[in-house]
């Protein structure tokens, strides 16, 4: 597959039989978990007020960007009638809610908060050890001479025939694999947890750049959900690849190392 | 600053990271915070030690424009005289519907516990006290947010009226519906923390809690009590039960 799969490199990685190094297969599992379980809790944080916003300000009396049919959460006949503060701009209305809400955010916010404080610790720990002993450099980032658009294009039709047996269960990694993982570690998960922390009224106190950055409170929530949904694309292809390219090997050299 | 006391540096900040931990799985009974054995109340209180160890004390929420000032739900109680909805509390409700008539001419706010001068405040006697105005987001843990002009007293200037017992760390609200919550001294203390009366340069409607909340800028909107009637300094931490958040499984830090 010339350029694609680029043949092991140097002295360490040769030396050592192919599969997956134990820090990876720990931190590995780790992030799954506690990734599954911030989606869980997320979903059902989300159902709470399923609707989506730009900038500082959204709620039920403005109208949002998106509507995710999570729940019935939005009835604007459920409130009673606006009324207006006298000396400010027609914009400024109160209006009182009537009805309850389904709300899970009790355990459900804690229990995100909760996963998350894994996810950080052994995401901290794979990119550190993943800088530092080399991991990365040899097997994550993409040469810039294979970012050719023939080569990618190539190695994203190798994709769609896939072979069994064909992975052998660690690095060394097609050209998109290394892409889409070092996207997921350093450009997709980062970005969960910062906009994640710009909707803490305590950390935002400390660091209203954050704010600047991401546009507000809304807008760094709305990218939170899409950058979720843009992981839960990449764990669909990720365990398909899987299950093609032989499910039961693949899965004893992320638990037993080969 | 040389390598040796960075290194110092870094050691005390990883030994806190490590007692806070420690302290949190082992469900510890020195912490400030019950966990009751609970993995949730555990990362909870994690989060909490976590913010009060690497956010400084000083910082303040954002404050916004007059014109950024937005359009916002008043939600939970709407009115605590309303016994037909949820959180009714069968003593106040009614106390609050006859206060609600003349206008909160004879409501007053009780200050008491662990202070020096326990005493009552009329909304006269509040707002003769320097007030404080902040244009502040309001953040729902439901997800929503929005923008507000808040008038008061702050709490501070109140307490120290009171005169805070050197050894008092929480400050405890009750209210006329079935709600009660708390929150530290540090927050009790901070400049932004005030007990407004004024909303939008009107008087705080009664859907979003007339005549007294408190507004806790650097925590979530539900740490903002709505329909103040008394203030407690305690020595210790209180759950307070069934009104409080924890027994309804809720965290009762909100700044995350």
């Amino acid at each position: 597959m010339s350029e694609a799969s680029a043949p092991p490199i140097t002295g360490e990685s040769s030396a050592r039989p192919a599969g997956h190094r134990r820090w990876v297969r720990i931190s590995h599992w780790i992030i799954v978990f506690s990734f599954l379980t911030l989606g869980f809790s997320g979903v059902f944080i989300l159902a709470a007020h399923p609707r989506l916003y730009w900038g500082e300000v959204g709620n039920d009396l403005v109208p949002a960007l998106l509507e995710i049919p999570l729940s019935n959460n939005h009835r604007p006949e459920g409130f009673e009638q606006m009324v207006s503060f006298t000396d400010v701009s027609n914009t400024a209305v109160s209006a009182d809610r009537t009805y309850e809400i389904f709300n899970q955010n009790g355990w459900g916010r804690s229990l995100h908060f909760l996963a998350a404080w894994f996810l950080v610790i052994a995401g901290m720990f794979y990119v550190l050890t993943g800088v530092f002993s080399g991991h990365v450099k040899r097997n994550l980032l993409p040469r810039a001479r294979e970012l050719a658009p023939a080569s990618l294009w190539q190695d994203i039709k190798s994709h769609f025939r896939p072979q069994s047996g064909m992975a052998v269960g660690g690095p060394p990694y097609g050209l998109v694999q290394r892409i889409s993982y070092a996207g997921v570690a350093f450009v997709a998960l980062p970005l969960m947890f910062i906009t994640g922390l710009t909707m803490s009224p305590a950390v935002t106190a400390t660091l209203p750049v954050l704010l600047d950055v991401f546009g507000g409170y809304q807008s760094a929530r709305t990218i939170h959900f899409f950058c979720f949904s843009a992981l839960v694309l990449f764990l669909v292809v990720h365990v398909a690849m899987v299950i093609v390219t032989g499910f039961r090997r693949q899965l004893r050299a992320m638990t037993l190392g080969s | 600053m040389n390598d040796t006391q960075n290194k110092m540096r870094r050691r005390t900040f990883i030994k806190g990271l490590v007692s806070s931990a420690g302290v949190t799985l082992a469900g510890c009974a020195d912490s400030d915070l019950p966990t009751y054995g609970n993995i949730l109340r555990m990362g909870d209180l994690l989060s909490y030690k976590t913010h009060r160890m690497l956010l400084p004390e000083q910082s303040l929420a954002r404050e916004y424009d007059y014109s950024d000032i937005s359009a916002v739900p008043a939600i939970g109680t709407t009115n605590p005289g309303n016994p037909n909805r949820a959180y009714f509390n069968p003593q106040q409700g009614p106390v609050y519907e006859r206060l609600q008539r003349d206008a909160f001419a004879n409501w007053r706010l009780t200050v008491e516990g662990s202070v020096a001068r326990p005493g009552t405040f009329s909304l006269a006697d509040l707002k003769r006290m320097p007030p404080k105005t902040q244009i502040t987001r309001h953040t729902c843990e439901e997800g929503w947010s929005a923008i507000a002009q808040w008038t008061g007293t702050p709490l501070r200037a109140v307490l120290e009226t009171c005169g805070v017992q050197p050894n008092a760390r929480f400050v405890q609200f009750y209210t006329y519906d079935a709600i009660a919550d708390g929150i530290d001294m540090r927050d009790a203390l901070h400049p932004q923390t005030i007990l407004a009366y004024g909303m939008n340069g009107r008087d705080l409607p009664i859907g979003h809690g007339a005549p007294l909340r408190v507004r806790v800028e650097n925590q979530l909107g539900y740490k903002s009590v709505k329909f103040l009637r008394r203030i407690v300094v305690t020595d210790e931490f209180d759950d307070l039960g069934k009104a409080g958040l924890i027994q309804n499984g809720w965290s009762w830090y909100a700044g995350i």
